[in-house]
């Protein structure tokens, strides 16, 4: 872990917690990781939840290309038509993402692809979601950080980087293809936990 | 997902639906832009057409009008949110028996609705049901008044082809322009049409026999004429409405073979038009009175597209109005 803390003035506290490489180098291991847990890559799609797993996704996908030869198809996946949240009144209900793959799930191997698991609903409205549209015969998790702060019985398959984390904490996934760079960032908010409470 | 970096998303506060006169831009567009997802939630082919927004939901329509279309969107769009509805059939009703309004809403929410769907031939009934009750109350056609609903679908079908005809995932109907043809003084369609198209930015033209058009609409923000060439020429959509055959005793045009020399809409008169320019008709259409049925299945026409995309717009106003929150 790359501890180069520095301060920031409107986040407070922020450290690094994967720079590029550590970036790269972790997707890496975790596209080891499918690769040696499916047999038959054939069989594996990869869904990315919108926004930043697509392009996480696609990174995998051409990482167990270049391992491999296979490249196994991807696809976006929105939620947010299934999350329990919007339901409850405790998020916009405004819809801006779109789930998009062009193949039957049926009988196949999901591996969803997410940047930041945290309590697990997004995962649990993932799989409602893919559920509707067939029945895989497995479903996968690859997520580049776990913060922790699980709500729900769920946890990674592959997983690139762990981390524990408080409530009032943020962690930012940013990536070359929707940020320009390639980083994750840890920020702390120690004296605002009043303000930050949901 | 990192919360700070969501974008700032609008929100959607207002408890009914009860016409665009009201909305403002900014709520047309959330209703539009919510209305995609739900298009493909239709599309789905192998998969299950139907998602949870509304689960455990109890939506009542409440028609005092003849309506098939409408009534059936709005039943499937619940459907496709997960949501229980009936229909309230006034014919067998204690409406019949002298029932208030109130009243029968003050029944209907005793058994906790959340959305009330209603259709009336008074101007001004939805309104006044949505002020007094604490249902979401969407107004389905309020006599001549508003027909909110079809004007939100007749919009994002427009916006989806001059998108497609772009090719510009982001085109607005800034600088479109679209010709109504008909009678315009008894359409709560052509009325909705007016507020929500000028708002989004399209100029509106009013075609009709000038019997048929109402002194109010210069205010409303669109041009008349009751020449169809003028009206079609430079018109991005042509948009025919039905001639409501059953208000002909009231002599307001002479003749039905006149209306047609006039106004139809046929492979002839459309010479006038763009190329590009889309039919559409809100249903049901009188074949070959106002619209002719070689256009009506004709390469231009989008009337199904409009029945398509009635649905998914329904299921947008629907999760908008009860997931909504406020700011």
């Amino acid at each position: 872990m790359t501890t180069t803390g520095q301060e920031n003035s409107e986040f407070g506290e922020s450290t690094v917690v994967l720079d590029g490489e550590a970036m790269n180098a972790a997707i890496h291991r975790m596209a080891q990781e499918i690769v040696a847990a499916n047999d038959d890559l054939a069989s594996v799609v990869l869904l990315g939840i919108l926004s930043r797993g697509r392009p996480l996704a696609e990174r995998l996908v051409s990482e167990i290309r270049n391992m491999t030869g296979v490249a196994p198809k991807v696809g976006s996946l929105s939620t947010e038509l299934y999350r329990d949240d919007v339901r409850s009144g405790k998020r916009s209900a405004s819809l801006g993402h779109m789930t998009h793959f062009d193949f039957d799930v049926e009988g196949t191997t999901v591996v969803l692809v997410d940047d930041v698991l945290s309590t697990g609903r997004t995962v649990r409205a993932a799989m409602d979601e893919i559920i509707d549209y067939g029945r895989p015969r497995y479903i996968r998790l690859a997520c580049l950080i776990d913060r922790g702060l699980r709500e729900l019985p769920i946890q990674a398959d592959y997983l690139g980087w762990s981390l524990v984390t408080q409530p009032d904490d943020h962690v930012f996934v940013r990536l070359k293809e929707s940020d320009g760079e390639d980083i994750v960032l840890l920020e702390s908010r120690p004296g605002e936990t009043a303000e930050s409470q949901e | 997902m990192t919360p700070a970096e969501n974008k700032p998303s609008p929100v959607w506060t207002r408890k009914d639906l009860t016409g665009l006169e009201d909305l403002s831009r900014q709520e047309i567009e959330t209703i539009l832009d919510t209305a995609p997802q739900f298009v493909a939630v239709s599309k789905r082919e192998s998969g299950i057409k139907r998602v949870p927004l509304l689960q455990g939901r109890l939506i009542v329509n409440w028609f005092f009008e003849p309506s098939t279309r409408t009534r059936t969107s709005f039943e499937i769009a619940a459907k496709r949110l997960s949501a229980d509805s009936l229909t309230i059939n006034v014919q067998a009703s204690s409406s019949k028996k002298g029932e208030t309004l109130h009243d029968t809403l003050d029944n209907i929410e005793a058994m906790h609705s959340d959305v009330v769907v209603i259709r009336h031939n008074c101007a001004g009934a939805a309104h006044i049901l949505a002020q007094h009750h604490d249902s979401h109350i969407i107004n389905a056609g309020d006599g001549a008044h508003e027909h909110p609903t079809q004007a939100l679908l007749d919009a994002f079908t427009i916006r989806d082809h001059v998108r497609r005809q772009r090719e510009d995932s982001n085109a607005t109907l800034d600088g479109i322009r679209v010709a109504i043809i008909g009678d315009i003084s008894h359409s709560r369609v052509a009325r909705s049409n007016v507020w929500g198209l000028t708002k989004l930015g399209a100029s509106v033209i009013l075609c009709g026999p000038n019997t048929l058009m109402p002194p109010e609409v210069g205010r409303m923000g669109a041009e008349t004429t009751s020449n169809l060439r003028d009206a079609i020429a430079g018109a991005d959509v042509v948009y025919a409405l039905r001639i409501q055959l059953e208000r002909q005793q009231k002599c307001l045009f002479p003749s039905i073979r006149e209306y047609i020399r006039l106004f139809r809409i046929d492979n002839e008169s459309l010479k006038a038009a763009p190329a590009h320019a889309l039919v559409m008709h809100p249903g049901p259409i009188n074949r070959d009175i106002e619209l002719a049925a070689e256009v009506a299945d004709g390469p231009r026409s989008v009337v199904l597209e409009q029945v398509s995309n009635g649905v998914a717009v329904r299921m947008a106003i629907m999760h908008l109005l009860v997931n909504g929150r406020a700011a």
